[in-house]
C-alpha cells in the first residue's frame, strides 16, 4: 500500500501539492478581503481547465482550442438549475407567463422548453454538469481520433465547434439568454449564494475540488496510462505497432479534460453568479491555453500557478492600463512560445531548483562538521 | 419555407443571393489563397492572417484619404495604387515576422498557432490605438458606384463585379506563380522534401521567407478588396479567420483548386440559407455541415495522394 502511494505521489510532489493547498486555503483567505478572495476563486475555476489542458495537451499532445465549450456547458448546466430556482412563480409574478426565466418572457416564450425541464432537479443537474460535456467530448473525439485526425486539424475543428456553440447561444436568445447569458442567480436549494458567508464556503469548496482534481491528474500522470500518453505524443506509430489502440487513450484523456473543465465552469457560475457566451467562444478558449502554457504545459501545478499569475496580471493591468493589456498578453504568448516553451515550471526546474537543492545540500553538509566540532571539544 | 414565394420570385432570390454569395466567395478565396500557401505548403498556422488582411484594408483607407486630399483628379484610380501599397506593406511585415518568429518554430506547428495568436492580439490593439475602435469605410470612386440591371428584378452591384475580377486575376496569378514559374517549383520542392531540396542547391530559408511573405501579401490585397464591399474595424479580421481556416481544411490543405472549390461551396451555402433562415442559424448550419463532412473525410475534398 505504501509502495503504491509512494509511486504515484513521490515526496517532492507531495510537498509541492501541500504548499499549493496551504497557499490557496490558508494564506489567501487570511490576507485578502472577500471581494479579492472571490476574484481568486474565479481564477481557480479557470485552473480546472488549465489542469485538463496540461493532461491532454502537455502529456497527450492533443491541443484543443475548444475547452471553453466544456467550461461553458458545465457552467450553463449549473446556471440553468439556479435560474429555474430564481424564477419561481412568486418571484416572477409580474411577467406575462410567471414561472419561466425572465429572458424567455422577454422573447415571447410561453412555456419552458423541454430541455430545461429536467434542470428543476438538483440531482439531475449535478450529473448533467459532468455528463453533458463528457458525452459531447466523447462524440467529437470518437469521430476524430478513430479516423486518426490529430494535431493541427483537431485544433482547428475544436475551434470551429467553439465558434458554432457561441453563435448558437447568442442566436437562440429565447432559450439561452443570448449575449447577456443567464444572469441574476440567487439561491442553491434555498441557500443564498450571494452572501459573504456563502462566498467563503464556495471558495473553500472550489479549493478542495481543485486539490482533488490535481491529485486525480497526478494519479493519471503516474499510472501506466500516463506513460502511454507521453509515448503516444512522442511516437504515435510505435505505440500503435506495439499493439495498443491509440485512439481509445486519446478519447479518454480528452473526455477527462472536458470533465475537469466542466467542473470549473460549474464552480465559476456558483462563485461569479452568472454565465454568458463570452466564456465559451474562441478567444476565451485560446486564453485558457495560454494559462496552461505560461505555467508549463508539462506541469500540473504549473497550470494552476500559471492561471493565477496570468489572471492576476490581467486584473492589475486592465484596472490601471486597459490599453496595454492586449499588448502584454500578446507579448506573453510570443515570449512563452519562443523563449520558455516549458513555461514557469521549466524556468523553475532549470534555474531555481538546482540552486535550491544545492542550498539544501549545503545546509545538510554544514551540520556534520558542527556536530564533530562539538564532539571534539567534549573529548 | 419555399411555399410563400412564386417560381419567378424564387429564381431571382436565388440569383441575388447567389451573387451576394459570389462576393463572399471572392473575399474567402483571397483570404484563403494566402492561408493555403502558408498553411498548406509550409504547415504554419497563421492566426494573424486576418490582421494582415486588415492592415491592407487600413492602408487602402489611408491611400483614399491622401488621394481625396491632395490628388482629387486622380481619385478614380487610387484603388490600384492602394492595392500595390497594401501588398508591399504586408509583404514586408510578413517577411519580418517570418524572420523574427516563424523560422524558429517550423518544428513545432502547434506553437506557431499560439505565437501568431499573440501577434494578432498585438496588431489588433495597435490598430485600435492608431485608427480608433470605430469601423472606417472608404469612399468609392464614381465608376464603382451603382449597379447594373440584369432584368427588372435582378440588379448586380458594380463594386461586386470589380472585386470578383480582382479575385480572378490574383487566383490566376497565384496559379501561374506556383505551378509555372521556377520559384513555385522550388517552393513545392521544399514542401515535399526539405533535405533533398537543400541538397540540390535550393536556398530553403529564403524560399520559406518569400513564401510566407507572399501569403501575407495576398492577404493584404484581400484586405484592399474587402474595403470595396465592407467597412473595416480593428477586429474585423478575427471574424473571418476561423471560416477561412475551415475553407482551407475543407478544400484539402495542399490543393489550391480545392481551396477555391470549398470557398465556393461554403459561401454559396451560407448566403443562400441566410435569406430563408436568420443569419446566425445559416452560419451555424454551414459550419456544422463542414465540420461533419470533415469528420467523415478528414483529408478534405481534394487531397493530394502522397505516402507519409
Amino acid at each position: 500500500m505504501s509502495y503504491g502511494l509512494r509511486s504515484f505521489l513521490p515526496k517532492n510532489d507531495m510537498i509541492n501539492i501541500l504548499l499549493l493547498a496551504v497557499l490557496i486555503m490558508v494564506i489567501f483567505p487570511l490576507s485578502m478581503d472577500i471581494f479579492r478572495l472571490n476574484l481568486v476563486g474565479k481564477y481557480l475555476s479557470y485552473a480546472f481547465v488549465a489542469l485538463g489542458l496540461a493532461l491532454c495537451w502537455g502529456y497527450g499532445g492533443i491541443l484543443s482550442l475548444g475547452q471553453g465549450v466544456f467550461f461553458g456547458l458545465g457552467g450553463y448546466c449549473m446556471a440553468m438549475f439556479l435560474k429555474l430556482e430564481a424564477s419561481s412563480p412568486e418571484n416572477t409574478a409580474i411577467q406575462s407567463t410567471p414561472g419561466i426565466p425572465d429572458f424567455m418572457d422577454w422573447n415571447q416564450l410561453t412555456a419552458l422548453p423541454w430541455f430545461w425541464e429536467p434542470f428543476h432537479s438538483l440531482g439531475f443537474t449535478m450529473i448533467a454538469i459532468i455528463a453533458v460535456p463528457v458525452i459531447f467530448a466523447f462524440i467529437v473525439s470518437v469521430a476524430m481520433f478513430k479516423r486518426r485526425v490529430g494535431g493541427v486539424y483537431f485544433a482547428i475543428i475544436t475551434q470551429a465547434i467553439a465558434a458554432i456553440l457561441t453563435i448558437l447561444i447568442i442566436g437562440q436568445q429565447g432559450y439561452t439568454g443570448g449575449v447577456n447569458g443567464i444572469t441574476d442567480l440567487r439561491t442553491l436549494n434555498g441557500w443564498d449564494i450571494r452572501t459573504d458567508e456563502a462566498k467563503y464556503v464556495l471558495y473553500f469548496l472550489c479549493c478542495t475540488l481543485l486539490i482533488g482534481s490535481v491529485l486525480l491528474a497526478q494519479f493519471v500522470r503516474k499510472s501506466k496510462l500516463g506513460r502511454l500518453l507521453v509515448a503516444m505524443r512522442d511516437k504515435e506509430d510505435r505505440v500503435r505497432f506495439s499493439g495498443y489502440d491509440v485512439s481509445n487513450f486519446k478519447i479518454f484523456i480528452f473526455c477527462l479534460a472536458a470533465a475537469l473543465s466542466a467542473l470549473g465552469g460549474a464552480m465559476f457560475t456558483l462563485q461569479v453568479g452568472f454565465m454568458s457566451p463570452s466564456f465559451v467562444g474562441i478567444v476565451p478558449s485560446i486564453e485558457m491555453v495560454i494559462f496552461c502554457a505560461v505555467g508549463g504545459r508539462l506541469s500540473l501545478l504549473g497550470a494552476v500557478y500559471g492561471t493565477l499569475l496570468v489572471n492576476w496580471t490581467k486584473t492589475v493591468f486592465s484596472e490601471s492600463f486597459p490599453e496595454l493589456w492586449l499588448f502584454g498578453l500578446g507579448a506573453l504568448f510570443i515570449g512563452v512560445v519562443l523563449a520558455f516553451p516549458n513555461g514557469l515550471a521549466g524556468v523553475y526546474s532549470t534555474y531555481i531548483e538546482p540552486r535550491l537543492s544545492k542550498w539544501f545540500k549545503d545546509l545538510r553538509s554544514m551540520r556534520p562538521p558542527m556536530a564533530s566540532s562539538t564532539a571534539d571539544t567534549r573529548s | 419555407m419555399f411555399a410563400e414565394y412564386t417560381a419567378s420570385e424564387l429564381t431571382s432570390i436565388f440569383a441575388m443571393q447567389g451573387f451576394a454569395g459570389l462576393i463572399l466567395f471572392s473575399v474567402f478565396v483571397l483570404m484563403a489563397l494566402g492561408l493555403a500557401i502558408i498553411f498548406g505548403q509550409m504547415g504554419v498556422i497563421n492566426m494573424a492572417h486576418g490582421e494582415f488582411m486588415i492592415l491592407g484594408a487600413y492602408i487602402t483607407y489611408l491611400t483614399s484619404n491622401v488621394f481625396s486630399e491632395y490628388a482629387q483628379p486622380l481619385f478614380g484610380g487610387y484603388f490600384f495604387v492602394a492595392m500595390l501599397l497594401a501588398f508591399i506593406a504586408t509583404f514586408a511585415l510578413g517577411a519580418l515576422v517570418e524572420w523574427a518568429m516563424i523560422r524558429h518554430l517550423y518544428k513545432r506547428p502547434l506553437d506557431t498557432l499560439l505565437a501568431t495568436w499573440g501577434l494578432s492580439l498585438i496588431l489588433q490593439q495597435l490598430y485600435r490605438t492608431v485608427f480608433g475602435p470605430r469601423e472606417v469605410g472608404v469612399t468609392l470612386p464614381d465608376w464603382l458606384m451603382g449597379s447594373y440591371p440584369l432584368s427588372d428584378m435582378i440588379e448586380i452591384p458594380i463594386n461586386g463585379i470589380f472585386v470578383m475580377c480582382i479575385t480572378l486575376v490574383i487566383s490566376v496569378g497565384v496559379y501561374l506563380w506556383m505551378y509555372r514559374s521556377r520559384w513555385g517549383g522550388q517552393v513545392r520542392a521544399v514542401v515535399q522534401n526539405r533535405e533533398m531540396a537543400g541538397a540540390v542547391g535550393i536556398n530553403t530559408e529564403k524560399v520559406d521567407r518569400i513564401t510566407f511573405a507572399l501569403g501575407c501579401g495576398i492577404a493584404g490585397v484581400a484586405g484592399s478588396a474587402f474595403t470595396m464591399v465592407g467597412s473595416t474595424g480593428p477586429t474585423s479580421g478575427q471574424l473571418y479567420i476561423v471560416d477561412t481556416f475551415l475553407v482551407v481544411v475543407f478544400g484539402g490543405a495542399s490543393s489550391l483548386l480545392g481551396t477555391i472549390a470549398s470557398a465556393f461551396t461554403i459561401s454559396q451555402a451560407q448566403s443562400t440559407m441566410e435569406f430563408f433562415l436568420s443569419g446566425s442559424m445559416a452560419k451555424v448550419l454551414t459550419l456544422l455541415v463542414v465540420v461533419g463532412i470533415l469528420m467523415l473525410r478528414p483529408q478534405g475534398l481534394f487531397a493530394l495522394k502522397i505516402r507519409h
